[in-house]
């Protein structure tokens, strides 16, 4: 069993322990680099083999100023030689560069857990600006935790001296003096990190050495200095499918999935979206990528994105969009008319805290209702949401296997924290997913009939036909039309047909998507902890938890948001009880009541910080007291 | 002309729909000039999109025989550019009126000029709200009453061409709906390879009508409306009168046609492109092709390094989910 708050005692330290799974969280300024660190920490961790989650927490701000508790970026990662589905609930070791990142963080430490910090930034002004009124390191305040501290910051210097690098140059080597040393505590190779620096650096070879002697300096401070309190940790590598793996972010595995939906429906693909945090990422990777006969457009607005994603469908390719709730928002009206011209169309979310602006950078899952109810009128369309990184691959094919084979917009949920977050994924044997391939509609009509637009097939899909098929030449808009040939129709009777297809058409996607399977536990337990999105590793390992304690829970994670599988009523009302975890105040919970008339009952979180396990155990403790 | 492209006809252009603007609407006018003009530029229907936004001349795509789309309000260039793009083959008309164009949809239509992508773009300007019954709209003028301005209007109307310009267009002209010479100035925008943005001055006969009536009137037409052509000079009032430059105020002014320094037309000085489209009160309207001076195109630009960055690369799937750094692990699974 995974422990993500596995606690390193005294005895187990001393005795180069085995820890099975340990928390480290990176914090600095928002310039010290402390997500490259996290970045470069968590590739050497995959490498050595175990599994892991990380937790990038940066401020929404570019460059905050320097010193402030606002300006801080934390990275966290919980690695460990057994499955691992959170980045874990509290710390075992903060690496704090500066006083805010110390005052940012250390509540979140573990009670026993290990702070070492920079003494080298402790000054009187940084503790200032952090708010200390004097200095933590010196006036026990930090009792209830293992402290070390030394100046990072000099012996970083020291280190590059050889390099003739200028003051403020030379301390940018501070985050890899830094990796250095967690590199030696978790026994990690150095030499993933050396190669990366040697490419990252290659036209600036004495920043390369600067950076690489920082790294070795770090490492062999931790080999020979004896550091109080420091010690070092084995964590084994954990059990795994045997195969190729690499590790990947959602954003990552996101444009990877879309390419392969595309290469399976045999479509070019055509990519409009406008920046907006957390989503700009799939935008990045995949306008890297036109070898796989992708068009990438950065229009004008959220709405121009949409739009011309729409227009190529229209044209004939696979039309995709992207944003975050607010761009979701504005795309909202052009999501109407893609659902009514009945047009293929995949538009990623990647949720965030909201409203309005909100938590641009902090994770949330509170665009359910918008996913779902969230249009002026009855307009349905199928919503997925992905659980993980890994998972947003398997999910992005899905959406483009729905949205062509039913002809209707698909909504992808993803969130800030799945597309930042980083995990190991078992590369895919893509020769094992069945294609799917697309075709078009290019029949002309008999002399003296017309062309049916809006014809069905078994789907009630609508055929899609491609502008510059001769024959076949058609006009389609928002207006009502009529059924069949699509010619504008506002009598009563052709709003009422057309309305009741749409919708029709999109329960229909029911029929192909797998019964709802639980995930831990049994149908019938008396407490079933029902999730979807991000909150499935917390969740996870909550209810493994309960049942080691011999709890009878199950844990239900729901990827087919709308429509939901065809069993879900049956399955639901099997439970006693169900809990619905979320990081808003209840949303699916509320589609869960509406849908099946369930007493499903909400824990919720709006933090901006994903759930900690413990905060889920606690409610399966309380559900079945 | 492509040799394949079959002859056609203005009433193969015409779809089986029963057109439903007002009786006497310019915009009837406008669609028989269309449907006359396509036979005449040798393009087949099916490769032809006729993309509109919201509007009386929004619904102008139900009513030609190729391919349409009636979209939502203001984003028509938006679903052009992704048509366009997607397929740059396609002959594509953007339908458009002076709110949709300028009012809801001023963003894309400077965005749609300036990236330059290869369509035709006819703003049916009537300076009212039509299919909401008579609001003011972006180009009424100054006083104008309405609906939601009982007491007149207050804010300054855009000139549709002058933001045309500004936003970096390579065509602009000025047709009247009901005027002989519309089919031409159609023909020179659909000859113009990027966007061409076309001003069709339109008579509301419900909600504003004769507007333009102090130019087109056939009692001052000849007086006031100058039909600019390229090489020839830019002269009106039954060729009596031309314009000239006034090198001391920089500006143009009207002298007698014989002046030798009457100004030839030559559509690519976009200096005097801007100063014929914002003619003053006592000249004439200048009308035709005011500006053209061709630029590279937005989907050749993006077919180009689209091809050019994907040159060399196979598109192996298998090999893009496996980059980056992997590890391999041999060894069975065992249970946790």
């Amino acid at each position: 069993m995974a422990t993500a708050t596995h606690i390193i005692t005294e005895e187990e330290a001393a005795s180069h322990p085995q820890a099975e799974a340990v928390v480290v969280r990176f914090a600095g300024d928002s310039g010290d680099g402390m997500q490259l660190t996290g970045g470069q920490f968590t590739l050497s961790t995959a490498l050595a083999g175990n599994d892991l989650a990380t937790f990038p927490d940066f401020p929404a701000e570019i460059r905050a100023p320097q010193g402030t508790t606002f300006g801080v970026s934390a990275f966290q990662i919980n690695f460990g030689s057994t499955a691992i589905e959170t980045a874990g609930d509290q710390p075992d070791v903060l690496i704090a560069m500066n006083p805010a990142a110390l005052k940012v963080n250390v509540d979140q430490l573990r009670e026993g857990g290990l702070i070492i910090a920079d003494e080298g930034e402790f000054s009187a002004r940084n503790l200032a600006k952090a708010g200390y009124e004097q200095n933590p390191l010196e006036d026990g305040s930090l009792a209830k935790w293992q402290l070390v501290h030394f100046n990072i910051s000099q012996l970083t210097l020291d280190a590059v001296k050889p390099f003739g690098l200028g003051n403020k140059e030379a301390l940018r080597c501070k985050n890899m003096w830094t990796l250095g040393l967690a590199l030696w505590m978790f026994d990690r190779d150095r030499q993933p990190i050396v190669d990366w620096l040697n490419t990252k650096f290659a036209k600036a070879p004495e920043l390369a050495e600067a950076n690489i002697a920082a790294l070795n300096a770090g490492h062999a401070y931790g080999e020979t200095v004896e550091i109080g309190g420091v010690h070092r940790h084995h964590v084994a590598a954990a059990p795994a499918e045997p195969g190729l793996y690499r590790t990947v972010t959602g954003a990552e595995s996101l444009a990877l999935g879309l390419v392969a939906g595309a290469q399976l429906a045999g479509l070019k693909m055509f990519f409009g979206g406008y920046p907006i945090t957390p989503a700009s990422a799939l935008l990045h990777h995949l306008s890297r990528l036109k070898e796989f006969g992708i068009t990438t457009f950065q229009a004008e607005d959220e709405i121009a994105a949409i739009c011309s994603a729409i227009g190529a469908s229209y044209a004939g390719q696979l039309g995709i969009t992207s944003s975050s709730g607010p761009g979701i928002a504005l795309k909202t009206e052009a999501l109407g008319l893609a659902i009514m011209t009945e047009l293929p169309l995949v538009v990623v979310n990647s949720q965030r805290g909201g409203p309005s602006t909100g938590l641009p950078t902090k994770t949330e899952q509170s665009d359910l209702y918008q996913a779902v109810y969230g249009r002026n009128a009855d307009a349905p369309l199928p919503v997925i949401a992905a659980r993980s990184p890994a998972d947003a691959f398997e999910c992005a094919i899905e959406a483009v296997r729905i949205a062509t084979r039913y002809m209707t917009p698909v909504m992808l949920l993803t969130d800030g924290y799945i597309a930042n977050a980083a995990e190991p994924w078992r590369v895919p044997d893509m020769s094992g997913y069945e294609p799917f391939p697309v075709s078009f509609f290019d029949k002309a009509p008999a002399e003296g009939e017309s062309v049916m637009p809006f014809a069905r097939n078994g789907d009630l899909a609508r055929p899609w036909i491609k502008p510059g098929t001769e024959g076949l030449e058609h006009r389609i808009g928002g207006i009502e039309k009529q059924p069949g040939t699509g010619n504008i129709d506002y009598s009563p009777g052709a709003h009422q047909q057309m309305t009741d297809t749409r919708a029709a058409k999109v329960n229909k996607v029911a029929e192909s998507i797998p019964d709802q399977d639980v995930c831990l536990g049994n149908p019938g337990a008396k407490l079933a902890v029902v999730g979807w999105g991000s909150t499935f590793g917390p969740i996870h390992q909550a209810v493994r938890r309960a049942q080691g304690r011999g709890q009878d829970v199950a844990h239900v994670h729901i990827r087919h948001i709308w429509p939901m599988p065809k069993n879900m009523g049956e399955l639901l009302k099997s439970f006693d009880k169900i809990i619905v975890p979320e990081m808003n105040t209840g949303q699916l919970k509320t589609v869960l009541r509406d849908q099946f008339l369930v007493d499903a009952r909400p824990l919720n979180k709006v933090s901006g910080h994903p759930f900690r396990i413990a905060e889920i155990e606690a409610a399966i403790e309380e559900a079945l007291a | 002309m492509n040799e394949m492209t079959k002859v056609t006809t203005a009433k193969d252009w015409a779809s089986d729909q029963e057109v439903r603007w007002c009786p006497g609407c310019g915009d009837y006018a406008v669609l028989k000039a269309v449907q006359r003009t396509m036979p005449d530029l040798g393009v087949a229907r099916e490769k032809t999109v006729f993309v509109s936004g919201i509007g009386c001349s929004s619904r102008f795509p139900y009513y030609m025989a190729s391919y349409g789309f009636h979209t939502i309000h203001g984003r028509a260039p938006a679903f052009a550019t992704g048509i366009k793009l997607a397929n740059p083959e396609l002959d594509v008309w953007v339908i458009t009126g002076d709110g949709d164009a300028l009012s809801i949809g001023g963003n894309h239509t400077m965005h749609v000029l300036r990236r330059n992508l290869d369509c035709q773009i006819l703003l049916f300007n009537n300076e009212i709200y039509g299919l909401t019954k008579g609001q003011y709209s972006p180009t009424s003028r100054v006083g104008t009453r309405s609906p939601s301005t009982p007491f007149g209007s207050v804010d300054r109307p855009v000139t549709p061409c002058m933001f045309a310009l500004g936003s970096g267009a390579r065509f602009i002209a000025r047709g009247i709906d009901v005027h002989k010479a519309l089919p031409d100035v159609l023909k020179a925008a659909h000859a113009h390879k990027g966007a061409s943005f076309v001003e069709i001055y339109q008579n509301c006969v419900v909600y504003n009508d004769d507007v333009f009536a102090s130019f087109t009137e056939r009692s001052v037409a000849q007086e006031k409306q100058l039909w600019l052509k390229p090489g020839e000079k830019m002269l009106f009032a039954g060729d009596t009168k031309g314009l000239a430059l006034d090198s001391e105020r920089l500006c143009l002014k009207i002298v007698e046609a014989d002046d030798p320094s009457v100004i030839v037309h030559d559509p690519k000085n976009r200096g005097v492109a801007a100063m014929l489209i914002e003619l003053p009160q006592g000249f004439p309207v200048a009308l035709g092709v005011i500006y053209e001076d061709p630029a590279p195109t937005f989907e050749s630009a993006v077919v180009e390094q689209n091809a050019a960055a994907a040159s060399g690369k196979k598109a192996d799937l298998q090999a893009l989910v496996s980059k980056g750094q992997t590890w391999q692990v041999d060894k069975e699974p065992h249970a946790i």
